[in-house]
């Protein structure tokens, strides 16, 4: 038997829900072709919606008010746009209104490089409205974790997955080193490209700290991000979602507000993500990310305020 | 085409009053009284200013809840905006109801929702609060039927009708043959916009379109509860029911008087049935009890 991926742990999950907790599972063509990247098993309380994802998510809202805590698979974020209405304006909103939580638990599922409305990655948006807890796991023992918080809260949770993450089956630890001079701060699939970039900036002889974001609400501004953000003296929130007024401007925001060190932050340029190169738009990469990791080091060293 | 569907005297069901027992008829209509004096009280009360939020009046619509609440009685309660007489009739505590107008914490969501939100969750009534995103309840309403098994009474207008979602959601549930009954209460507008200006198709056919049963009448409350007996072992299905608003759509002015006085069509109907001293009676404690309620 091979490790433990990602994929194998949403699906043994989602089996035990369905089978043993009286769950739910809606979603479109969830069991076509390959049952979501093989993250849906073949059991029972599985319900499969027809193209209406506005009344679709509605619907799994409606099953989460009687208590089936349903998940609702989004196959891909962008399709969030339509669903957000029946999560933003009801889900999140119930248990401040009315005492009563409406916990679904929201796949949203984020892939790269297919096109203008296949992806995008939209969880900053949830993070702007009241009444979400947001995160995004990206390996087997996280989503094991942020599903234990799930079943022990009554909100209804933004799990924004990555489909870059799918066959992992490795634990992402943050890496510190009390000589690291810049500290990165990744999220969702950025996550893999920040531990190479780490790697490729250890080659020339600069240390990096990498504190990993799984939660980005409620995001948890404590000792284990802040103590190396103050022994490095720099940072770098790293997104897979746009920059402008998303969750690496935010967390970067809290970051330097709490330590008063400045940090920037780093996304998708605010243009469309389009087919083809160079026009993609595509998730910082390692390359990237080194990239700005070299220029915030060069513009310390030379006295001046790292630009953007 | 439309044609002239919109009248009092739309499918209703001639001399069907008399085929109800009088308990059940005078049950009715103490129903009505109860949502009309507690809604009276609390226009005096806006016009007092002890009332400050915006209030979605039933006045000219008591008689769909009325009605169904006599026969819908194990069915959870997806409720639209305009929820007043939806939640009195069903037998939500009109104190709490009260309270909540007033945004006081011992309204029936602390205060803190308000008119076109209320939700009940005793007395054994199971209503959920709606949020004000029209017509947000009718998928919502599917997926608690899907859900839970249980049958459910989903309320909307003639504007939520025309969203998407809705003519989306009712699709599924007529795949799934959920138990719901669908209720449009039509009283012609959104906000003050006749339904002819905005669609030239009627839900009813959208609905029968869908596969299920449906039913085109006026608000006579006999007529409407005889049809929902009928109904409610046939889900799902869709009722369409024509009532005047004698408000507005939000707050408690009116516009001159509305097209018809169903209120006033029940009395004269009770009067017939030799039932005139007996609901004059249950009007006049209707009235005290709702009175007292918003003494100041
Ligand atoms: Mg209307």
């Amino acid at each position: 038997m091979g490790a433990v991926t990602v994929a194998d742990t949403i699906r043994e999950i989602t089996r035990v829900h369905l089978e043993s907790n009286n769950g739910m599972l809606l979603g479109q063509c969830v069991s076509a072709v390959g049952w979501v990247n093989n993250t849906v098993p073949d059991c029972r309380n599985i319900v499969e919606l027809p193209m209406t994802d506005v009344a679709g998510a509605g619907i799994a809202v409606g099953a989460a008010m009687v208590g089936r805590r349903p998940i609702f698979v989004v196959r891909f974020q962008d399709f969030l746009v339509l669903n957000g209405s029946a999560l933003i304006f009801y889900a999140a909103k119930s248990k401040e209104l009315h005492g009563r939580g409406t916990p679904i638990f929201v796949r949203a599922i984020a892939s790269d490089g297919i096109g203008p409305v296949h992806s995008g990655v939209l969880h900053s948006m949830f993070m702007h409205f009241p009444g979400f807890r947001v995160c995004s796991p990206m390996a087997p023992k996280e989503y094991e974790a942020i599903w234990a918080d799930f079943l022990a809260h009554d909100d209804p949770m933004i799990v924004s997955e990555h489909r870059a993450s799918f066959n992992n089956s490795e634990e992402l630890d943050d890496l510190v080193s009390e000589d690291a001079v810049i500290t990165l701060y990744p999220i969702s699939a950025t996550r893999f490209e920040a531990v190479k970039a780490a790697e490729m900036l250890a080659a020339e002889g600069i240390r990096c700290n990498v504190v990993h974001i799984l939660w980005l609400k409620p995001l948890v501004i404590d000792e284990r991000m802040t103590g190396p953000l103050c022994r490095s003296g720099q940072g770098l929130v790293v997104d897979a979602g746009h920059e402008i007024a998303g969750a690496s401007q935010a967390i970067a925001y809290q970051l330097t507000r709490v330590t008063g060190i400045p940090v920037l932050a780093m996304g998708l340029s605010d243009s469309t993500k389009c087919l083809c190169p160079p026009f993609q738009n595509r998730i910082p990469d390692a390359e990237r990310i080194a990239d700005a990791a070299r220029i915030l080091l060069r513009s310390k060293s030379s006295g001046g305020m790292a630009g953007g | 085409m439309r044609g002239n569907m919109r009248s009092a005297t739309t499918g209703v069901l001639q001399n069907i009053a008399s085929s109800f027992p009088a308990n059940e008829s005078l049950e009715i209509y103490r129903r009505m009284c109860i949502s009309r004096h507690f809604e009276l009280g609390l226009v005096r009360a806006v016009k007092e200013k002890r009332v400050t939020y915006p209030v979605y009046l039933s006045l000219g619509q008591e008689t769909v809840a009325a009605a169904l609440s006599m026969v819908l009685r194990d069915f959870m309660i997806f409720t639209q905006h305009r929820c007043h007489a939806t939640f009195l009739c069903f037998g939500g505590p009109a104190g709490k109801l009260r309270d909540e107008l007033m945004g006081l914490p011992t309204g029936t969501s602390g205060g803190r929702a308000g008119s076109n939100c209320i939700q009940c969750h005793e007395n054994g009534v199971t209503m959920f609060g709606h949020h004000g995103l029209i017509g947000e309840n009718v998928p919502q309403a599917v997926g608690a039927a899907l859900g839970s098994g249980r049958p459910v009474v989903c309320f909307f207008g003639d504007g939520a009708a025309e969203e998407d979602y809705v003519v989306a959601a009712i699709g599924f549930a007529s795949t799934h043959r959920l138990p719901i009954l669908f209720v449009c209460e039509d009283n012609d507008l959104s906000i003050l916009t006749p339904v002819e200006k905005r669609r030239s198709w009627r839900f009813g056919d959208v609905a029968a379109s869908l596969g299920m049963k449906t039913v085109e009448i006026a608000d006579d409350p006999w007529t409407i509860a005889d049809r929902a007996r009928e109904l409610k072992n046939d889900l799902p299905a869709f009722m369409n029911i024509h009532v005047c608003r004698s408000n507005w759509h939000v707050g408690a002015g009116t516009d001159g008087a509305p097209e018809w006085d169903r209120f006033s069509f029940v009395e004269s109907e009770l009067g017939m049935l030799g039932l005139g001293k007996e609901a004059a009676a249950v009007k006049a404690e209707s009235a005290d009890a709702m009175e007292a309620l918003w003494a100041p």
